[in-house]
């Protein structure tokens, strides 16, 4: 499964962090810390894929991609391919494209809440739910649509408590 | 009131130093916390979104998990969505809070907003516990026949963490896991795949059901290769990689272990193998799949040499990330086609020098899995010189596979020798000290070399580096064998002459002593070395006796204490000195690889381990009273095996023989002796004849050393041992041979009637303890029971003269082959009429080429003495290079009488 989904800068700092098994925050920190210096001290023409045995635990290996500013890491164990994996880096990262015309890091830092919407909607729990860009791209927008109206069909709503319109 | 979010982190982002963020963080959290307390749900969501915020920066957000809850029971979609975001990232499966959620989960479940259903899937497919899964799966597994793929997919992924925490689910998810094998949405399709690739590994039930349904999965598999466009799922030309390899991976583990199975699904293993394009990323991806399930799955031969000759295409590709996972499959692979992967040493070796170390590690652990006994040197010798130039990193690894490789592979003593002295000079303080060790044993015994290996690290140590390896090792051959220096004995062909005097080698020990670099442990050795020198250089031993003086006011207490202690031998006990310093004898290398074999074989041990946890957990008791019984009953449990008359499952540790040797070495005399199976008889009803309970006892093979340590007639009749004793800090003392075998005569002789001396013990004199040997019966001529290729094992008999029924058999095993075994365990059985007791053996080690140094008692007692002659079964196992020897027979052979 993927163990993690870890975005973050050439300079260390996250981006974006999802841990699909319970990591604590000082080991996230941690983590964050140990990933970062072994991805900045591998020049660009080595391969994608580190052993991160001491970092995971046996049988984990870091699977990263290096776009402009960013490391784009997934953390796998050894039910996961390496080559796919690299190939759904692909996917999040092209998605990411479409939804932000153009993205960068800041797009990612400022609207860190749709990241993970489009991440949810590529792995969940560990595992790849969806490849196809297209089809992310659907849900994502569906759901910011949603979003924006902020309000469903009353007939539906069971929930109680205090509820607002449209936020911005 | 608090700023936006996006202020929020623009102000975060400001921050110059560490502080000042924990400063804005902290005022940022007090905010937030008093607006939680406000429970002001206006701005829930966005507090909520600014404390992940601050919880991606790794500052604590557990004083809001309430508010993530109470948002995902508020009704509006943004507040959902926030809230469910919120759930997955600060709270986690062990926090009780989540208890509070499952209600609010289940309605989502059942909402009519596929959004809500899908945020409420993820949620639980990322956190759920088990007891959600319990009380939810019903849901879920309604949800896996929606008709909305977007729910479907979800809900697919939703059962396998389901199935994760609560695995007796597994029967009720298998149909409609396999419903979903035939969507027609390729998502529905990958997530599908997962959850019956999950229910697989978790349950047996499983496999047989989806075994059923290779043929669907096949056919999907044939569809996306050969189908062709389907731009959705379209991936650098290729339909869908995702999907191939997801089932790729289900029918690995389907095929695995059944042959029709992967019978079914070669051709389309074949078409993908033949009909992807390795050009692309995508298109390796599948084919990496494609040969690990070839490799998995009872494939043919001919699909095999395709895979391997794809992943030689892939070794030789020019991206790394290719030739990183060729790597990875090929060392899977090696132990399954060694011969198809050696052909592509060469690369593999070029692979080892990548500047990649995520290649270079790959790829050593390759290259030690390709070496044997014809290529060693040659690789060897690659991976030495390789050693001199890369990084330090990467030297610790690559320093502990080369020695490894060298023990295990070395055609000759000499070889090994200058390779380990190699190492030690190249790699010095990455050769561990098991390695020095070992070398020292391997010299110790290679006679004809000494002479050899002392005038090479003579000749090294001249140029001393520092390596404090090297050091210890070469001072304690030159004290050892310093003498050979001076007089060139032993000269190999083509060894280069060299001439020391004993003033050189002196100086050279005095320089070591000297030497800045040297830590107080070479010291040490150093001023052994020098004690023994004074014997074997006796011109120089007033210089000697100097050197070694000016340690007595040594800051350090050990060097004092050797200084001062070595000088009063040396001034005090001329007398003495020749015999304490005398030529060490020579270290028993069978037994310092059995008592290392944890160490080299420290791999396959932990694999035996984990296969039969049983037998070892017997083992690992500390209890010393019930080790020998679990033994008897483990060796018992095997000998039914042996003799197949019982259906039982029986499994023995093959290590278990071996851990015992140190268990039982600590543990009393008594024990030891004690070992004989007490309840293992009944076990054995109907083994050699059709009725009645046949008596038989048996126990495992435990080998003698620890017993030497404990039983004080053995102690006195060590020979040199009490003289090693004078020398501190030398090797362990080791018993030779000769020791061993007039121990195995006095067991003999305790086991036996006490009766007047008839047979004076021949090694009397070496024992210096004359101990009464009993009469033996005359005229019982020594057999010879059981022999094959490498292995002898003869019986000679002693008899009580006043107990006629009970016979003392000694076996003596011979190691015929040029190979070491070890483990080795001897297993008698006898009719019910005699009464059959193993003594252990005196060690579970047959050296090579050995003849009669181990020896065992059997004390056999025939209650139809005259009537019926005796019989027994043997079984023999050992272990070879590695590899299990298992041997059998029948002795008939008895002389009459018995």
């Amino acid at each position: 499964m993927i163990l993690a989904a870890l975005i973050m800068n050439t300079q260390g700092k996250p981006r974006i962090t999802k841990f699909y098994d319970h990591v604590s925050v000082e080991r996230q920190q941690e983590i964050l810390r140990v990933v970062y210096s072994v991805l900045s001290s591998r020049s660009g023409n080595l391969c994608s894929f580190v052993e991160a045995d001491d970092i995971f635990g046996p049988d984990t290996k870091l699977v990263y991609k290096h776009f402009a500013t960013l490391y784009f890491v997934f953390v796998i164990d050894s039910a996961e391919s390496e080559l796919g994996i690299l190939d759904l880096i692909q996917v999040f990262v092209e998605t990411l494209d479409r939804c932000f015309k153009n993205v960068c890091e800041l797009d990612i830092v400022y609207n860190f809440g749709k990241v993970h919407t489009i991440l949810d909607e590529i792995v969940m729990g560990g595992q790849v739910v969806e490849t196809s860009s297209a089809e992310v791209m659907k849900a994502v927008q569906d759901i910011w649509k949603l979003e924006r109206v902020g309000e469903l069909n009353p007939a539906n709503i069971r929930g109680i408590g205090h509820y607002k319109n449209s936020r911005s | 009131m608090g700023t936006r979010l996006r202020d929020m982190i623009r102000s975060i982002r400001a921050c110059k130093t560490a502080a000042e963020e924990r400063g804005v963080v902290a005022k940022e959290c007090a905010i937030l916390r008093n607006a939680f307390k406000e429970s002001d749900p206006d701005y829930r969501h966005r507090n909520v979104a600014k404390l992940m915020f601050i919880h991606m920066l790794g500052y604590p957000t557990h004083f809001g998990q309430m508010e993530c809850i109470k948002s995902i029971a508020a009704p509006s979609f943004p507040e959902k969505r926030i809230g469910y975001l919120g759930l997955m990232l600060l709270l986690d499966e062990r926090q009780e809070v989540l208890m509070l959620v499952t209600n609010s989960m289940k309605n989502d479940l059942g909402h009519t907003n596929q959004f809500i259903v899908g945020l409420a899937l993820c949620a639980l497919g990322n956190i759920c516990t088990a007891e959600m899964a319990r009380d939810l799966a019903p849901e879920v597994e309604k949800l896996l026949h929606s008709t909305n793929s977007y729910v479907r997919k979800k809900a697919a992924l939703c059962s396998v963490r389901i199935v994760r925490k609560v695995p007796d689910l597994v029967e009720n998810l298998m149909v409609p896991a396999t419903g979903l094998l035939t969507d027609k949405h390729h998502g529905v399709l990958v997530a599908g795949v997962k959850l019956c690739t999950e229910l697989c590994q978790t349950s047996e039930v499983a496999i047989e059901h989806f075994r059923k349904h290779v043929n669907t999965m096949v056919r999907v598999l044939k569809n996306l290769v050969i189908s062709g466009y389907a731009p959705e799922y379209d991936v650098s030309g290729i339909t869908d990689p995702f999907l191939q390899i997801r089932l790729l991976r289900l029918l690995r583990l389907l095929g695995n272990g059944d042959a029709d199975i992967s019978d079914t699904m070669s051709d389309v293993l074949a078409q993908v193998a033949t009909n992807i394009e390795g050009n692309k990323n995508a298109g390796n991806a599948i084919l990496y799949e494609c040969v690990q399930t070839i490799m998995a799955i009872e494939a043919i031969a001919g699909l095999r040499v395709l895979a391997i000759n794809i992943l030689g295409r892939f070794l030789a590709n020019r991206d790394n990330n290719i030739r990183y996972v060729a790597l990875n499959t090929l060392v899977k692979v090696v132990s399954i086609d060694t011969q198809a992967v050696q052909r592509h040493r060469t690369t593999v070796v070029e692979c080892v020098k990548d500047s990649d170390i995520s290649i270079r590690r790959r790829a050593l652990e390759l290259v030690c899995a390709l070496v044997n006994e014809t290529n060693v040197k040659v690789l060897t010798k690659e991976l030495v010189d390789y050693l001199k130039v890369t990084d330090p990193d990467f030297k610790g690894d690559l320093t502990a596979r080369i020695a490894g490789l060298v023990q295990k592979f070395a055609p000759n003593k000499q070889w090994y020798i200058d390779q380990i002295i190699l190492l030690m000079v190249e790699a010095g303080k990455y050769v561990t000290s098991d390695v020095t060790r070992s070398l020292v044993v391997v010299i110790s015994n290679a006679n004809a070399l000494q002479g050899y290996t002392v005038r090479t690290l003579y000749r090294v140590f001249q140029a001393w580096d520092g390596q404090e390896s090297f050091a210890q090792v070469a001072l304690w051959c030159i004290g050892e064998y310093g003498d050979l220096l001076v007089s060139s004995e032993n000269k190999l062909e083509g060894e280069e002459p060299l001439t020391v005097t004993e003033s050189d080698i002196v100086e050279i020990v005095e320089n070591a002593l000297k030497d800045s670099r040297a830590s107080s442990a070479t010291v040490a050795f150093a001023l052994t070395a020098l004690l023994k020198l004074s014997i074997r250089l006796p011109n120089s031993a007033d210089r000697i006796k100097a050197l070694i003086l000016e340690h007595k006011g040594s800051l350090v207490l050990e060097l004092q204490q050797r200084a001062i202690e070595f000088g009063s031998i040396l001034t005090k006990h001329n007398d003495l000195k020749g015999a304490l310093v005398e030529r060490m004898p020579v270290l028993d290398e069978a037994r310092y690889y059995a008592n290392n074999a944890m160490g080299i074989d420290g791999q396959q041990t932990t694999d035996i381990e984990a296969l039969e946890p049983h037998a070892n957990g017997h083992v690992r008791q500390p209890n010393a009273i019930e080790k020998p019984t679990a033994a008897a009953a483990a060796a018992a449990a095997n000998l039914i095996d042996l003799l197949s008359f019982t259906d039982e499952p029986t499994t023995l540790s093959n290590s278990s023989g071996n851990a015992l040797l140190d268990l039982l070495g600590g543990g009393p005399m008594g024990d030891a002796n004690s070992a004989s199976s007490p309840g293992g008889g009944d076990m054995f009803l109907d083994l050699l004849s059709s009725d009645g309970p046949a008596p038989l006892a048996t126990t495992a093979a435990v080998p003698l050393e620890g017993l030497l340590d404990v039983e004080p007639i053995a102690n006195t009749s060590l020979g040199n041992s009490s003289l090693n004793g004078g020398t501190p800090k030398g090797p362990p003392a080791i018993v030779d041979p000769i020791a061993n075998i007039s121990f195995g005569n006095l067991s003999l002789n305790g086991g036996t009637a006490k009766g007047p001396p008839a047979v004076v013990d021949p090694f009397a004199d070496l024992t210096s303890t004359a101990m009464p040997a009993p009469a033996s019966a005359p005229g019982l001529p020594s057999i010879i029971a059981m022999q094959t290729n490498g292995l002898k094992i003869s019986f000679d008999f002693t008899k009580a003269v006043d107990a006629p029924k009970a016979t003392v058999i000694k076996a003596s095993y011979s190691n015929l082959s040029s190979n070491i075994y070890t483990d080795f365990v001897l297993q008698a059985a006898v009719p019910k009429f005699m009464q059959l007791q193993l003594e252990p053996a005196t060690s579970g080690i047959l050296s090579a080429n050995s003849s009669n140094l181990v020896t065992q008692v059997i004390k056999l007692t025939n209650n139809m003495h005259g009537q019926k002659a005796l019989v027994m079964k043997l079984r023999v196992s050992y272990k070879v290079n590695g590899n299990n020897v298992l041997e059998q027979g029948q002795v008939n052979n008895f002389p009459a009488g018995l």
